[in-house]
């Protein structure tokens, strides 16, 4: 213990955990965007997420493209099952009580999950990226590289997103229907084509951070539902619906995580996450950014 | 009523006599009916009559399995009184979750998420504690006798099963008679209202996240006992809460034979597809179609297939209402 912890680690640590908590923000972006529009939460988010995971490990296993240029094809891939969930399941469960709207998603989350399964197999599969093994040294400190771009490219997207959202006509519909649903209605949105928009880009996030995430974790299916729970966890930090709130909760989860593994073997640094949310739900349920 | 009556009193003969048929591969399944029968029993108490959905049952099992497993392997206390200490143990977390949960106004989806989080705190914890074996997992020592709820072959557990099945559908049924019951059903059609015509609302959901958690942790120790081997991933995972969630809603979410009915159709299909995709190398089809068939019940069938059953039976049950 003594030896832990001596202060290079414990920044080494922060730093790698700040990096993840990147691709964090970027999966819990998506989760909120879709809970601030169509009220509902999406308990399949991971495992959505992990669809995109694989369609980039198939890209590199096939043409030898790297997850952070295909990543362009998980997040469209993403896009249109997230618009056809949308379309087949929550469009039809909007107006039912949040109980049924739960186990629905459940549902949805059970599919997605193993129908990875079925396609790709139950193994952990670990892709040679060509940066897997690349690493910057700064003094004692050292950076992965795939992790460095897995941040940097997640921030690019997450504000190509804040972007799309505050300039684009689709982006003004979406944040209107989010904001009053009738009056969108009556001044003649199409809201149920803007609902299955706002729940592509939802899901196109967390394909995008799926194939991210390649490089830098062995993948199976079973990898999907921790990280729903980390989204929710980061979510309910931030607030629900609050984009910014997403973004800075990622980045603290993430943190958060890395530098409880000082403390606590990694295998429970879930724990931490978990008594956080525990703890906000309690004390904070708006979250820190919530209104 | 009598004609109901005369019906139930049927069936449950059927299912006393019906042993004498069975192989013992056939009497696994039952035992595993009316398993997954009353945990969903259990549920249905909380989230049936009172609306609060737990995703976290799956705790209140593993504590009861693990309290009473290690007082019989490390003080020789028998499983029948174990499964009881284990009871209260899981009552008291779970009141703990409740108060927490209803004193800061926790609904619906925060509910659920705290329900889950506390299974999941739960299962990491006990995934490190040495005496459990954590990675391992505890193997349980086979000393068959009734005083260690033990036996061999599946008879014994069926009955013992049938038995925890009657005993939840007794209660349940007081329960719907009962004015707690009535207090039940009126904080899930509208908490506001009931707490205006003054129920208190936190008192009595705390009674049903009670009783529930208390009751789901005896079918723990039977699981234990039948089983012979524990592990946090099976006994405490988030795939056995959505197990006990599965049943009532296919059968009937908030009604006395929902759980029974959904166990019924979804355990024979999930032992049979399992054992059968398995072997074709579809590892997880069973699970995938366990996702369509909670799609499907919500978006098609809302009010579960207990309507349909007593559409169906209504003719052969005229006049008894």
């Amino acid at each position: 213990m003594e030896k832990r912890m001596n202060p290079a680690l414990v920044v080494q640590l922060i730093i790698s955990g700040f990096l993840m908590g990147g691709v964090y923000s970027l999966i819990a972006l998506g989760l909120s965007l879709i809970f601030g529009v169509l009220r509902v939460i999406n308990f399949a988010h991971g495992e959505m997420m992990i669809w995109g995971m694989y369609i980039a490990y198939t890209i590199l296993l096939l043409t030898g493209i790297d997850p952070f240029f295909s990543l362009v094809v998980s997040a469209g891939a993403l896009f249109i099952l997230g618009y056809i969930v949308q379309r087949v399941v929550v469009n039809r469960i909007i107006e039912f009580p949040e109980a049924m709207q739960v186990i629905a998603m459940i549902g949805t989350a059970l599919i997605f999950e193993n129908g990875a399964r079925l396609i790709w197999g139950p193994d952990y599969r670990s892709p040679a990226s060509r940066f897997a093994l690349s690493s910057i040294w700064i003094g004692e400190i050292m950076i992965d590289v795939p992790r460095l771009l897995a941040f940097l490219i997640a921030i690019l997207i997450a504000a190509l997103v804040f972007l799309f959202l505050k300039y684009t006509d689709t982006g003004k519909a979406i944040r209107s229907s989010a904001d009053n649903r009738l009056g969108a209605l009556l001044v003649g949105t199409d809201v149920n084509r803007v609902y299955a928009v706002c729940f592509g880009i939802g899901t196109a996030c967390v394909g995008a951070a799926g194939a991210l995430l390649v490089p830098l974790m062995p993948l199976s299916p079973h990898i999907g539902p921790p990280f729903t729970m980390v989204s929710f966890i980061i979510v309910i930090l931030g607030g629900m619906g609050s984009l910014i709130g997403a973004v800075v909760g990622g980045l603290i989860v993430g943190v958060a995580e890395s530098v409880a593994t000082i403390f606590l073997p990694s295998s429970l640094k879930q724990i931490v996450s978990f008594t956080l949310m525990v703890a906000i739900l309690l004390l904070r349920p708006k979250g820190l950014f919530g209104r | 009523m009598v004609k109901v009556y005369t019906f139930l009193g049927l069936i449950l003969l059927i299912l006393l006599l019906l042993p004498l048929m069975l192989n013992q591969y056939l009497l696994g399944i039952f035992v595993f009916i009316f398993y997954y029968a009353y945990l969903g029993q259990c549920w249905n108490i909380l989230t049936g009559y009172t609306g609060n959905i737990s995703l976290g049952h799956s705790l209140y099992v593993g504590i009861g399995a693990y309290v009473s497993t290690m007082l019989s392997m490390h003080v020789g206390l028998s499983p029948w009184i174990g499964m009881f200490i284990g009871a209260l143990g899981a009552a008291l977390i779970g009141l703990i979750m409740g108060y927490l949960a209803f004193r800061f106004g926790l609904k619906n989806v925060y509910f659920v998420l705290i329900t889950i989080a506390f299974a999941e705190i739960g299962r990491l914890v006990a995934l490190h504690l040495k005496p459990l074996g954590q990675f391992m997992g505890l193997f349980i020592d086979f000393k068959p006798g009734w005083a260690n709820l033990q036996f061999k072959g599946n008879l014994p557990y069926y009955y013992i099963g049938l038995g925890f099945v009657i005993f939840s559908l007794v209660v349940v049924r007081m329960l719907e008679l009962s004015k707690l019951g009535r207090y039940f059903v009126a904080l899930r059609e509208d908490e506001d209202a009931a707490e205006s015509v003054g129920v208190n609302a936190i008192k009595y959901k705390m009674i049903a996240v009670g009783i529930s958690s208390f009751m789901t942790a005896l079918a723990g120790t039977f699981y234990a006992n039948y089983i012979f081997y524990l592990h946090p991933t099976s006994v405490m995972s988030m795939a056995l809460s959505i197990e006990i969630v599965l049943r009532p809603i296919i059968g009937g979410l908030g009604t006395l034979f929902g759980p029974l009915i959904g166990s019924f159709l979804i355990t024979p299909l999930a032992e049979i597809s399992r054992s059968f995709f398995a072997k074709a190398g579809f590892e997880g089809l069973h699970v995938l179609i366990y996702g369509v068939l909670l799609v499907a019940s919500v978006l098609f069938f809302p009010r579960g297939m207990i309507s349909y059953i007593k559409k169906a039976l209504s003719p052969v049950l005229r006049g008894s209402k």
